[in-house]
């Protein structure tokens, strides 16, 4: 279903059939769903789901291959003492880091997670379409499986919505089968919950694999009220194109309380289908040692502390 | 792969369940004069929960009396600025015993922890904390230079929201001067008795607040009373009605807060999602037990298959059991009676031609239960649209014009409330304008505030409570 | 016999207490001119601080709920009972009054505080109004609070003065910086301890000790100060603030101890806005 030529007035057409969104009773219901209490056997279950969505991250300029190395290495085997733990759903990284995370995953087993490089000069966005090309190109050449790309927010705040889709079209059309694409709305600039709707659907409308809401670099970044937005918006396209498109919060989900909230929104939004790394990432660093501390917690039925989780 | 959520319920350990309760009379729990009691029960499992004392005539005399005394030699000579800091006593005592009281609430009322937690309870405090604060600003208003209160009132409350309910009527009550004789409903007098202990701790003048519970009957005696000028009351339309009558004649004031058949109005250019979920909160918060309650879906005719497929999906989402739950949506019908009238009201939807829907649902073995529903083609002649059904079934009626709208909202004896549902902002004020409802909610439903007045036109009931305007009812020749 | 451990008095700005930048610190004596304390001598410099940090202060302040507000006051007044009796002990050495007199003094102002604590919530009700404007407009005025408010104390009450000065600019939702009265310093800040254990957010209240005259110009020349309650300036200062205040137009009242919600309006602005009525 082409639900837009990519024109700006047919773009413009598009997003003006979109529901508008009301701040407060959106706020509401993302609060009302952060009101469930996971327990026991569902806590559990989702402890593990949340660390097999985790985009585990880093994105300093002063990421060096030692610091790589030792993500990836923790991406595999969480928790050295404990091999039950699954494995993260990917590894994300600047460009030129992924050759490194790639070699260093295929060494300690783990083939099967794949490397996401952030891409198209993450993470303002502010360069030439050029630039942009090569950044992605050469991510793809050194084994980037996943571009996480940043949309143009200048372009999209300024009402030049047809160069922000064809950005992304353009992008996609460099990933082809080799890499799945995640594009970041940077929602923390977007502002509205009008803008998080509309940017949502522009980018699935322009190829997006993944929608996701943040570089991490802005706050605020992935708050419950967004998240569901995005959640709403892929279960609504679902319906109108049979396509599953992702979502991917990042930024700002630091524990496990906030992990399971994301959980919760994505079951009773989009719905159980969206409850696997395929479908919905998440986007973060020291989380995954705070649900290792709280599923050992579970484990040993005391409390554990920072000594018994690596800092990598 | 699907998302389980094991069960999370809220423990009882921190409620102190007597096995029997006393009257509150002049400050002291006694028993009733003759030694009679009735039994409350758990409505999610039919457990019994206590024995609580029933009021006869001369137990109501004796409150009255107590009220009396209270009010003329205590209360009406304390300074108002006093008068209010044992208002902010009351309310900071609520405050910290809300987990206690949220607990005993849901398991004598039936409705979830989720709610009893979030809402009844933290407005019950927030209203007494309000009105606190205007005990010694009558002056200021515009209710006269020197307002005076009546002396003791009466007040009769019902069952869907005990404790908040008692809030309404007690804190302006004795914010203004008053003092109180309270009747709780029948099948949910225990957070009333428990605030009765809040006012001890409190250290409130015996007789200031005095609880009688019992039945219809003890509401009678309150209302006949000799010594009672003003009588307060929300319950149903046909109780409220039978108030007027016997009030008739006498000097007796009363405000009445009774039924409604509140319409949701849901134009094309609502924002659909959180539309949705304010049809949802209208009619299934608090198992739609709500006076207030948009138990009329009124959608415009070009959006409802789209607004209804959305409904369905949403409604599937709602768990119903254990109130005591965290993660229940929906528990128990209040009792067996209730269930009995939401049945045979649904059965005339049913025999009518309605079209009748409910999510797939399993309703517990033990307790009362009825699932979340809906009834599309509903015409404004069926009994499920004009009858006040107070349970979670909702009618859907169609429009296709604003004024087709107003008119079929408006085509009602009823008044107390309405939603607005639509982007545009010049649309909401003249819909609201148009509407004759007492409470209008635009792009929300079933918001409260102590500061925000509550209450209905025409059969909804007389005057309002909550705000500037609701302290009129409790002071003499003031509307 | 014991010695006790005397209390340093230092300033109260953005949540916290420094001393004055400027090392400086004056000296308090009792109505017998014993000597009680040093407390700071703020300096114009402390005062644009304490301006910045309530200027920080006041969108938070202002945008919380009104209830919120005023469980916030109320709290404020909770604290203020348990330490009746460190206030009595300052009153009496200070002013040279009674026990019994402090005593009433400091239940006064606990119950002041309480009544402006109970006026956040409804001063729009009362005071706000739907005007009815002819044509299909729906026309409301609410009152907002002003931003932020020099406050100068009483010069010759040490709580009193202050509360009924700092709780009705509070009330209404601004930010205040109060400078307490020369002489009778010690409960203001004492009073600061309280609303920096009290929920009150850092930078909604700050309090300056020191020299009225002083600090008095660079308050009223100050350009980010909306209002100024003049109570506990001289005629003389009062003038010369009104002078330097036409710079911003500033906002400025004088009142001698009244208790009344018109101390809430004063420092209000009032906002009108229009919407249509139609389909």
């Amino acid at each position: 279903m082409i639900l837009t030529d990519g024109s700006e007035s047919s773009i413009k057409s598009f997003l003006r059939t979109l529901s508008p969104v009301d701040q407060v009773g959106a706020d509401a219901r993302a609060a009302m769903l952060a009101t469930r209490s996971i327990k026991t056997s569902s806590k559990v279950w989702a402890i593990d789901t949340a660390i097999s969505m985790i985009d585990l991250t880093t994105l300093e300029g002063a990421d060096t291959p030692g610091k790589v190395r030792a993500i990836c290495t923790k991406a595999v085997r969480p928790d050295p003492s404990d091999p039950t733990v699954p494995h993260v759903g990917a590894i994300c990284v600047y460009n030129d880091m992924v050759k490194i995370a790639r070699d260093q995953l295929d060494a300690s087993g783990g083939k099967d997670i794949p490397v996401a490089a952030v891409s198209t000069a993450f993470p303002s966005g502010r360069a030439s379409l050029e630039v942009k090309q090569r950044d992605t190109e050469d991510a793809i050449a050194n084994g980037a499986q996943e571009i996480d790309m940043v949309i143009d927010r200048g372009a999209f705040l300024s009402g030049n919505l047809a160069k922000v889709y064809s950005e992304i079209e353009f992008i996609k059309g460099i990933c082809g089968d080799k890499a799945h694409l995640k594009v970041i709305l940077e929602t923390g600039e977007l502002v509205t919950y009008d803008n998080v709707r509309k940017a949502s659907f522009l980018a699935m409308a322009a190829g997006a694999d993944f929608i996701k809401t943040s570089t991490g670099k802005v706050t605020p970044a992935a708050t419950a009220p967004v998240v569901l937005i995005m959640l709403e918006a892929v279960r609504d396209y679902y319906a109108m194109t049979g396509k599953k498109i992702g979502v991917k919060p990042a930024g700002g989900i630091r524990n496990t309380k906030d992990a399971i909230k994301q959980l919760v929104l994505v079951n009773e939004t989009a719905g159980p289908e969206w409850l696997n790394p395929q479908l919905f990432r998440i986007g973060a660093s020291a989380l995954l040692n705070d649900l290792l501390l709280q599923r050992m917690k579970i484990r040993d039925g005391h409390y554990a502390g920072p000594n018994y989780v690596t800092l990598d | 792969m699907t998302f389980e959520y094991a069960p999370a319920p809220e423990s009882t350990a921190v409620v102190k369940l007597k096995p029997e309760y006393g009257l509150f009379i002049n400050g002291k729990f006694v028993p009733a004069k003759d030694g009679k009691t009735f039994a409350t029960i758990n409505p999610a499992n039919e457990q019994h929960l206590a024995k609580v004392a029933y009021a006869s005539e001369s137990d109501v005399n004796k409150a009255v009396a107590a009220a009396n005394e209270a009010y003329k030699k205590i209360w009406s000579k304390m300074p108002a600025a006093e008068r209010g800091k044992y208002l902010y006593r009351i309310a900071r005592i609520l405050q910290e015993r809300a987990r206690e009281f949220a607990v005993l609430e849901s398991m004598d009322n039936g409705k979830p922890i989720r709610e009893t937690r979030d809402v009844d309870i933290p407005l019950a405090a927030a209203h007494f904390f309000y009105h606190a604060g205007w005990a010694d600003k009558l002056e200021h208003a515009g209710m006269g230079s020197n307002p005076k209160p009546h002396g003791v009132v009466g007040q009769i409350i019902p069952w869907n929201f005990p404790l908040l309910m008692l809030s309404w009527k007690i804190a302006p009550a004795l914010a203004t001067g008053n003092t109180v004789v309270l009747k709780p409903a029948e099948t949910t007098p225990l957070t009333a008795l428990l605030f009765a202990e809040v006012c001890q701790q409190a250290g409130l003048p015996a007789g200031v607040v005095n609880i009688v519970t019992g039945d219809g009957k003890t509401g009678s005696l309150i209302v006949n009373h000799k010594d009672i000028q003003k009588i307060a009351f929300t319950g149903s339309t046909a109780v409220g009605k039978g108030i007027a009558r016997a009030i008739a004649g006498t000097k007796k004031a009363a405000t009445l807060e009774l039924g409604g058949k509140g319409a949701n109005i849901v134009f094309e250019d609502a924002p659909i999602d959180e539309t949705v979920e304010g049809i949802i909160n209208g009619i299934f918060f608090n198992q739609g037990h709500v006076c207030c309650a948009g138990s009329r879906l009124l959608v415009q005719e070009n959006i409802q298959e789209e607004l209804l497929e959305k409904l369905k999906r949403r409604m599937a989402l709602i768990r119903l059991g254990d109130p005591l739950d965290k993660n229940t949506d929906l528990g128990a019908i209040n009792s067996a009676a209730q269930l009995a009238k939401i049945r045979e009201l649904v059965g005339s939807g049913d025999a009518e031609g309605a079209e009748r829907w409910s999510p797939a649902c399993d309703l517990p073995a033990k307790g009362f239960w009825y699932p979340p529903t809906f009834f599309t083609g509903v015409t404004q002649a069926n009994r499920i649209a004009r009858e006040e059904i107070f349970g979670p079934v909702l009618s859907v009626i169609s429009f296709r014009t604003p004024q087709e709208a107003i008119e079929k909202a408006n085509n009602t004896p009823f008044g107390l409330s309405a939603g607005i549902w639509t982007d545009k902002g010049s649309r909401i004020l003249w819909t609201a304008k148009h509407l004759k409802a007492g409470v209008i909610w635009a792009n929300t439903f079933n918001k409260f505030d102590p500061a925000s007045p509550f209450g209905g036109y025409k059969e909804s009931g007389w005057g309002r409570e909550g705000g500037r305007h609701g302290l009129a009812a409790y002071l003499k020749g003031v509307h | 016999m014991r010695i006790d451990v005397k209390k340093t008095y230092k300033l109260y700005i953005g949540g916290a207490f420094p001393r004055s930048e400027s090392g400086r610190s004056y000296e308090v004596k009792s109505a017998k001119g014993v000597f009680i304390a040093n407390p700071s001598q703020a300096s114009r410099k402390d005062l644009r601080d304490a301006v910045v940090a309530a200027r920080s202060a006041q969108a938070g302040w202002s945008s919380a709920t009104a209830f919120n507000r005023a469980q916030i006051l109320y709290r404020v007044a909770e604290i203020m009972e348990g330490r009746t009796s460190q206030f009595v002990d300052e009153i009496v050495a200070l002013e040279g009054v009674t026990p019994a007199a402090a005593k009433k003094q400091v239940e006064a102002a606990i119950d002041l505080w309480v009544w402006y604590a109970g006026w956040c919530d409804k001063i729009s009700t009362i005071f706000g109004a739907t005007n009815p404007v002819s044509g299909s407009f729906y026309n409301f005025t609410t009152p907002e609070a002003m931003g932020v408010v020099g406050v100068f104390a009483p010069q010759k009450s040490s709580l009193l003065g202050v509360v009924q000065s700092l709780a009705p600019v509070l009330a209404a939702g601004n930010t205040a910086i109060l400078i307490a009265s020369e002489k009778f310093p010690l409960p203001a800040i004492s009073l600061g301890e309280v609303l920096a254990t009290s929920d009150v957010p850092g930078g909604v209240v700050n309090i300056l000790t020191g020299i009225t005259a002083e600090l008095a110009p660079w308050m009223a020349s100050h350009m980010d100060v909306d209002a100024i309650d003049a109570s506990g300036l001289s005629a003389a200062q009062e003038k010369e603030a009104r002078l330097e205040g036409v710079e911003n137009l500033k906002r400025i009242f004088a009142f001698k101890g009244d208790q009344t919600p018109q101390r809430v309006l004063a420092f209000m602005e009032n906002k009108t806005v229009w919407h249509p009525i139609g389909i």
